[in-house]
Formats: structure tokens, sequence, C-alpha cells
């Protein structure tokens, strides 16, 4: 039993037809897992499945062995569950601090201690800490992102696709902070569009196609099967 | 036929009503209402084919109902040959500035690259022009308004009859449709209805002060009607005969020819105030049936599918080929004219101009409660949202005056209460306006009676 | 001497009017900025709303001049506008849980929401002059003046007197402390910004666990101070009437758009803005020009740049100029 668990979820958006058939995955604390696959086979629409956006026809959410499949996005947020968007993502209006803040909106205790926390994973972020994060560059834009989602302190960070739009030089600064937050013992679960260099950092990953499972493995595995490189890996 | 039925079924129920306003009240007020109803259908169909067929939000109703109502004064009042031998020169000269003004900043505009320089240049133009006008005008307006300032004291118009203005009225609407369309149509929904109310209140603000115009608030009466006098009528011989003929049956119980002389008298006076609003009704109902067919055919026209794909995706009929911004400016243009159309007829029914009378309650908010009821997009439920509303607008003070009196029944006839509430009656109105749009809104968002496309 | 007489004119006929009647715009300019910056959609109910809050203002204000309460010197209206503000809240709170609710849960666009304002403008105009009627009220009472224009001339010895009515300063004074509680609010207090937070980027917070209804409800009570407080202040200084605060929802707007809309600084920045361009624009300066010129270049003139009937005008045309140029607004910065 993983810690973080989608299993056999099935749904789509509203009355229209089902994105995700039977679709599983899951994720254990200070792991990376990475969900790979080709446009419109239900890679965002899976995250969105366990984070409670869509409703579920059949199949369960669980974390810790507890079922959340009918709480809502907020409440699944205080289970510790926390989320990154692909766009969107910081609060561009206000103060890289003011982020960090809003990120511990539910929290009622001290939370000085996390920002420091987060300053010294990110220590750009100390030092812009007042400027407005609609100002800072894309990279630097990123790690507000990241930041803001760990300031709950989440058992399990979800990433939609952190790397889109960005030079591949700030890609690799990206992957290396994210590798800094598993080692916090976080359960990370990504959608990557990067598929190659999401693998290398992964410690398993899944393909899906046509919203289910095709294929599942170590990430070391998926890199050398030759069924995914050709597909999916450009050879 | 049975798809039309809930429309002929609306509208029979509405011509009940006003029918039998016309049996309990008396069919002076019930010709009356439905002469403001043709006048209010007309404003809808402006605002329907701009907000309905487009999707875009006009609240400067008010203004081109106004410039409407400018042109029936200038095209139907005698001009004033004093007045412009005493100032026209120098509001010729300001005329040709104002253009001179406008054709430099368009060279401008044209000729230089955008820069900061260019901008405070403009700025630079308009304000020095704005002086340069004033100065010049100042001598000529006194003289103007000097004129015998208590008839004229303005220079008149054009002394045509008055029907012109209705074509006329539609041009002006829509050449202050065509600056404020140029100006604001590339802004969002709220920003463009902010931006249409404001423009619309600077319009009426320069009807009302620039008394050399049309007087101002000092108000132009007595404008020429098309249609016959009621003193006239009184007087002319065939009308006589035909009230006499219509209501022989009714004079024939009268014995004494004194008595019959003076109940033929008191119904020709009547007959002679209804005959003139049935004139009116009809010129109105040409009006009125004129647009429906333009505006319908245009609705099932290649034209018209292509507005409503475009109000529906903008974006993707963009990226189709189809030039939006010039078809937002055309559509703009047209319904606005349209509303000038209205505000013309209006002046000419009441016969006069008054410009302090131009408030954004009854002018342009009340015209949207009308499309909104009625129901956007579709003519039929356009007119009928303005036939609704305007029975609804007028019939509000009885209907609350008799709901007042059923409510404090116990309560004497002094009661302050009572004495306040019967007091308050004409507010009663605003209220009524107010819970019909938020009950449609959230029962029937669609209106009474809903857009329905055909698909053929 | 003359220089001096210049000076005093232009503080009495537009320094103090423009900076009060600047913080009138200034609160109606915040309060549409916080709606749309929250809820997202324009309020044109925002006048009328005023005309409500000022006219329970009023009501309470009687009730307690009838049982003998007052503040001495100061105006006894002071006294009823806690109470008014709190039958202001409820009334917000009301609307928005009948009328507006709906809307927002069902996720319509912002145009249906502005329609749907107008019928609240419709249904609040009609009650306010169902209950206190059209006409025009005068509700101050207390010390008027602070500085009569004859005492100053008396102090000073100068030709020109300068009249501070103490609505003037009461206006500019309140004003002043109420946006620097709310500023405060907004920047510093962990609900404030959650506010500013749900206004910048909604879908992230509610990522972030900030609870939609509570947000909302905070902006509706904020809503209901902002509009008490603006609308009574104004019927001090001025009268209270109606129609004019329907007619004064338009230079609000025009200054809620030209600080930046969902703006709150800028909002109030910008009330101050069109008060003060208003009055600039259509005041006459001849007698200015006579202190300040040698006598052989006196102006004959009025020397007005436009007469005082195009007020509302030049706020709309300034509103129209910067919805060209910067239809953001003139200052840029944070958004709430």
């Amino acid at each position: 039993m993983a810690f973080f668990e989608g299993v056999k979820m099935t749904g789509g958006y509203g009355t229209g037809p089902d994105i995700i058939n039977s679709c599983s995955v899951d994720v254990n604390r200070g792991e990376i897992v990475s969900i790979l696959g080709p446009n419109g086979a239900g890679k965002s629409t899976a995250m969105k499945a366990l984070l409670g956006l869509i409703n579920l026809k059949s199949g369960a959410v669980v974390i810790d062995g507890k079922d959340i499949s009918k709480l809502s996005p907020q409440d699944r947020v205080r289970q510790g569950i926390s989320f990154v968007p692909q766009t969107k993502n910081v609060f561009a209006g206000m103060t890289v601090e003011e982020n960090l803040e809003m990120g511990a909106y539910l929290r009622d205790d001290n939370y000085q201690n996390v920002i420091e926390e987060i300053y010294e994973l990110f220590p750009i972020l100390r030092e812009k800490r007042n400027q407005l994060v609609g100002e800072l560059s894309g990279g630097q834009r990123q790690q507000v992102a990241l930041g803001r989602a760990l300031m709950i302190k989440p058992s399990v960070l979800m990433l939609d696709e952190p790397t889109a739009g960005v030079s591949p030089i700030v890609m690799d600064e990206l992957f290396d902070h994210i590798i800094k937050v598993k080692r916090t013992n976080v359960a990370i679960l990504m959608v990557e569009q990067n598929a190659k260099q999401a693998l290398n950092i992964s410690d398993r990953g899944y393909v899906l196609v046509t919203g289910e499972n095709k294929y599942a493995g170590t990430g070391k595995e998926l890199l050398n099967d030759p069924r995914v490189r050709s597909s999916f890996l450009g050879g | 036929m049975r798809k039309n039925l809930n429309i002929i079924a609306a509208y029979a129920i509405m011509m009940g009503l006003i029918i039998l306003v016309g049996i309990f009240q008396s069919w002076n007020v019930a010709l009356s209402i439905f002469n403001m109803c043709l006048i209010s259908a007309v404003m809808t169909m402006g605002a329907n084919v701009q907000w309905g067929y487009a999707g875009l939000i006009n609240f400067g109703l008010m203004g081109y109902a106004a410039l409407g109502g400018l042109a029936a004064v200038l095209i139907s009042v005698d001009p004033v040959p004093e007045a412009w031998s005493a100032g026209g020169f120098d509001i010729l000269i300001c005329l040709c500035l104002i253009i001179a003004i406008v054709f430099l900043i368009r060279f401008i505009l044209k000729n230089f690259e955008k820069s900061k320089i260019r901008t405070y240049g403009i700025a630079g133009i308009i304000i020095a022009g704005i002086v340069i006008i004033r100065i010049t005008s100042e001598s000529g307006i006194e003289a103007i308004e000097a004129v015998n300032p208590a008839t004229t004291g303005f220079l008149g118009g054009l002394g045509l009859p008055i029907v012109f203005s209705w074509i006329v009225g539609a041009f002006f609407a829509a050449g202050l449709a065509f600056i404020v369309g140029k100006v604001a149509l590339g802004l969002r929904a709220d920003y463009l209805a902010i931006a249409t109310l404001l423009i619309s209140e600077i319009v009426i603000a320069i009807i009302k002060h620039e008394d050399w115009l049309a007087r101002g608030v000092k108000n132009v009466i007595g404008l020429d009607r098309p249609v016959p006098y009621e003193v006239n009528l009184q007087t002319t011989e065939w009308f006589i005969n035909l009230v006499a003929k219509f209501n022989s049956g009714k004079l024939e119980l009268i014995s004494n020819i004194a008595d019959k002389q003076a109940a033929l008298n008191q119904l020709v006076i009547e007959g002679s105030s209804v005959f003139v609003k049935l004139c009116y009704s009809g010129l109105f109902l040409i009006v009125v049936i004129v647009l429906l067919i333009v505006t319908q055919k245009a609705l099932y026209s290649p034209w018209g599918r292509m507005m409503r794909a475009i109000r529906d995706n903008e974006e993707a009929a963009n990226a189709m080929g189809k030039n939006v911004v010039k078809q937002h400016l055309l559509i703009f243009i047209l319904g606005s004219a349209i509303v000038g159309i209205a505000g013309a007829m209006l002046v000419t029914q009441d016969g006069l101009f008054t410009p302090g009378s131009y408030r954004p309650m009854r002018y342009t908010f009340l015209i949207w409660v009308m499309v909104i009821v009625g129901g956007s997009g579709n003519n039929f439920g356009a007119i009928l949202g303005g036939f609704a509303v305007w029975f609804l607008w007028i019939e509000a003070a009885p209907i609350s005056l008799f709901l007042i009196n059923l409510f404090t029944m116990g309560l004497p006839e002094t009661h302050e209460l009572k004495v306040h509430l019967t007091e308050s009656v004409p507010y009663f109105r605003y209220l009524m306006m107010g819970m019909g749009l938020l009950l449609i809104m959230r029962y029937r968002p669609k209106g009474i009676l809903p857009e329905k496309i055909e698909i053929k | 001497m003359d220089f001096l007489n210049a000076i005093i004119l232009l503080l009495n006929y537009i320094f103090v009017p423009a900076l009060t009647y600047g913080s009138q715009l200034a609160l109606g300019a915040i309060f549409v900025t916080l709606i749309y910056g929250i809820l997202r959609f324009a309020n044109f109910a925002t006048g009328d709303m005023m005309a409500f809050g000022a006219m329970v203002t009023i009501l309470i204000t009687w009730y307690f001049q009838s049982i003998g309460i007052s503040l001495g010197v100061l105006p006894t209206a002071l006294l009823a506008i806690p109470f008014a503000i709190i039958f202001m809240i409820g009334y917000m709170l009301f609307i928005d849980k009948f009328v507006f609710r709906y809307y927002r849960v069902s996720k319509s666009p912002p145009v249906q929401l502005a329609m749907v304002s107008i019928g609240v403008m419709f249904v609040t105009q009609a009650v306010v002059r169902i209950i206190i009627g059209p006409a025009d009220r005068r509700f101050f009472d207390g010390e008027k003046f602070i500085i009569k224009a004859g005492e100053f001339k008396e102090m000073t010895g100068l030709n020109e007197g300068l009249a501070i009515k103490s609505s003037q300063v009461l206006t500019i004074f309140i004003t002043l402390i109420l946006v620097s509680i709310l500023f405060w609010f907004l920047n510093k207090t962990k609900t404030g910004k959650s506010m500013r937070a749900y206004s910048d980027n909604e879908d992230l917070a509610l990522l972030s666990g900030i609870d939609p209804k509570r947000v909302v409800m905070i902006t509706w009570i904020i809503a209901g101070i902002l509009a008490t407080i603006g609308g009574a202040l104004y019927g001090l200084d001025k009268s209270f009437k109606p129609f004019t605060y329907f007619n004064n929802m338009l230079p609000i707007f025009a200054a809620a758009i030209v600080g930046g809309i969902g703006n709150p600084f800028g909002a109030f920045l910008g009330g101050y803005v069109i008060a003060f361009s208003e009055i600039f624009i259509t005041y006459a300066y001849k007698k200015f020009f006579m202190y300040i010129l040698p006598e052989s270049m006196e102006p004959e003139t009025l020397v007005q740049l436009l007469s005082t009937d195009y007020k509302f005008a030049v706020s709309f045309s300034i509103l129209v100029i910067v919805l060209l140029y910067r239809p953001n607004g003139i200052f840029k910065g944070k958004v709430l």
C-alpha cells in the first residue's frame, strides 16, 4: 500500500465522456513519480481527479490509508496535498513573502520558521522577499510557486508541467529544486512534457494512453524500454 | 405556425391589455400608451441589434435618442435670420476650426511615429484648439443668444417637414456612434458600458448648455407636426361628419337639438385627439414594421449568421478571417442610428424638445430593462419588451395605488403611513422595474421570448 | 500682499473644495474597485447604495435629535453613522444572499452581474425615494464653520477670506482615517491579504485553502462601511438628494477606472485626480490674475477654460482619454 494512491479512477468533465479509464497511480514519501503520455492522454485529468477538481464515476483516492474520494479540493489541501498549477501559479500582484504567507493560509500556528525553511531551500527568494512576484523572472516565479505550495508542509506535492515554457537552463535548475524538495520526505507527483529529463530525476513513471495505464516502471526501466522510447521519447 | 404560438399569444395579451385600458380608462390614454410603446419598441430594436446580435453593450442610448431629438429641432424649426446675421459667421468659423483640428490630428497620427512628443503635441493642439474656439465663438454665441431670448436666441433650423428628421436623426446618431465606436469598441464589455454611459452624459451636457444650438434647457416648444392639429380638426366639416356618423347611434338617442349639438361638440373634441393619436400610431407603425422586416431579414441573412458567430466566439470568428472590429463598428452604428430614429419620433410626437428631461434612468436603463425582459437577440421579443415594460411603467402608478389601498384598508384615510405611501406612488414604478428585471434575469434569463435560431 | 491674496483665493475656491469632493469620490471609488476586484463586476448600484446608507444615517440622526441627543459642536450624524453602518452591512449581505450569490455560484459572465446590479439600482433607488422622498434634505447640525471668511479677513488683514466648513474638515479627516485603516487591513492582516490573493488569482486562492465565502462576506461588509460613510459625508457637506447620488456614480466610476480598476490605492488617488481636474478646469481665474498681474495686463474675460456646466464632462473626458491610452489606469503596481 503506497502512501498516496489513485485507485482505478474513471471519470471526465461534467457529463462528458470519460477521459480517464480505470487509471491507477501511486507515490510514496520521498519519491518522485512522473506521469507521461501523449497529448490528450488524460495526464492532467488524472491529476485533477486526485485533487478533487473533477468527480470520479468510480475508483478511489487514498492518502495514508484514508479514503478521501469525497472531500472537496480545499479539504484535500488540509490533508496535506499541495498542488502547483501549470499556469497562473503565483499571486503576481503580491510580494514574494505574501505569496508564501498565502500558502500557509490554513496554518494557524506560527509559520515564520516555515518561511525560513523555504528561504533556505530557495535562497534567491529571501533576496527578493519584498518584490512583487509579477516582476520576477520565469524561473524565480516557479520557485515562488513551489514555495507557496510547500508552506503547508505537504506530504504530497503535485506539479502540473513545472517546466513548461522555461528555458533549458532554468529547467535543470528547477529539477534540482524538485529533488531538494523530495529529500524533505515529500511525495512528489508530476505531469511532464519533457519526458526524458523528467524520467532522469524520477524514481518511477507511468505512461498513460487514452486515459489508461499503458506502461509503468522505474525511471531507468522506462528510459530503456524500446517501446516507450520509440513512441514518446523520440527514439 | 405552432412554433410561433407563444409570440402570437404574448402579443395578443399585450394588445388586450391596451384595449382594456381603452375601455376602462380612456381611448386617449390607451393610444398614448400605444404610441409610446411603439417608440420604445424602436429603441429596443436598436439596442437589440447591438446587444442581441453582436453582444455589444451600449449604455449610451440616451445620447443617441437626444441627438435624434436635436435633429427634429434642427430640421423643422424655421431659421432665425437675425441670429444668423448676428453670430452665424462666428459659428461657421468655429465649425471650420473644429474640422481643421480633426484633420490636423489625423495628419499627425498618420505621418508621425508614435512617440511621447506626438502624444503631447496632440494634447497641446486640442487644448489650444479649445481656447481658440472659445475665444472666437464667445462673441458670436452671445450675439445669437441675445436675439429675442424669450422665444428664439438660437440659430433655428431648416424649416423642413419634421418627418425628415427621422432620417437625419438616424444620421446624427450614426455619426456619434462612429466616433464612439472608433474610440471605445476595443474595450472590455464592462468598460464599454461605462464609457458609453459617460459619453452620452457629455452629449447631453453639450445639448443642455449650448443655447445657440437648440436653446438648451430653455427648451424648444411648438414644433410642427406631421399630422393635423386638434383645433383645426374640430372645425373641419368632414371630421365633424365622421364623428357624427361614427356615433350616430348614441346621438340619435338625444332628442333635444341643443343637447345633441353639445354632445356632438364633446365627441368631436375627444375624437379629434384620438384621431391625431391614431395618425401618429399609423406613422410609427410604418417605422416599426419596416424596421422589423429589415432587422429580421438581416438576422437570417449570412451577415446575421456571421454576427452571431462573432458574438458567440469572437476569437474563432477572427481566426476564420472575419473582421470583427469592422463588423462591431458597423453594427454599433446601425443600432445607434435606430435609436436616433426613435429619439426623433419621440420629439415629433411631443412637439417639444426638452434637453433637461434626458436622464439615464429613463432613456438608457429603462430601455435595457425592455431588452432583457423581452428577450435579447429576438426582435419580436425586443418589441414585446418595449410594449410590456412601457405599459407597466405607465400603469405602475395606478396598480401600486390600488395595492397600497388594499394593504392599508384597515387604516384611516389620514393615517401617516397611508398618506406617505400614497405620496410615494410615482416611485413604485422603479421598484416594479427593478423587481421585474431581477426576477426575469433569475428565472427566465433569456427573456419572455427567447432567441431561437431556426436552422433551415 | 496681492500674492498672498491670490494664494488664499485658490485655497478657498479650489484646494479645499476639491480636497473635500475628492475624498467623497475616493470612498465611492474604493467601493467600486473592491467589488470589481473581488466579485468581478461593475456595480451600477454604487450611487444608490450610498444614498441608502446616507438615508439610514439621516433617519437615525433625526431620531437622536428628536430624543435630544447631540454631539455639541459636532454634527449628530457622526453618532448615527455606526448604527447606520450596522444596518447597511445587513442590507449588503441580504442583497448578496438573495441576488448576487446565485450568479456568482453559477459563474455567470461579469456582464450579467452588471445587469443584475442595474436591477438592484432600480430597487434601491425606489426604496430610498419611497422612504425619504426625492427632496433635498439637510441634516447637518452643530458648528457650521471652523473659520469664517469674515473672521479670517479680520485676523489676517487680507482682502480674500478663507472659509473652512467643519463638514469639509470632517470629510477629509474621516476619509484619511478610514482609508488608512483599510490599507492597513488589506496589506497587513491575514484576512486582508487573503482578499488581495483572491482578487489576484481566484483559482490559486482556492487551492491555498482561502474560503471564498468569507472573502465575499468581508468584501460586502467593507462595502457597507464605505457606502454609509461616503454617502453620509457627502450629504453632510452638500445636502442629501437621491438624484445627485445616482449622478455621482459617474465621476466615481471615472475615479475608479482612472486609478486602475481593482486597485484601491489607485481609486483613492483617482478620486482626487477627478475632483481637482473638474474644479481646475471649470474655475474662473479672473480674480486670481487680477491679484498677480499688473493692472495693465488684467484680463477682461472670466479666464475659464470651460464653463461650470461641463463639470461632469471634464471628468468623463479624462476617463475616455485614460481608457484610450492606459486602460489599466494611471497608477501601476499592486492589484487590490
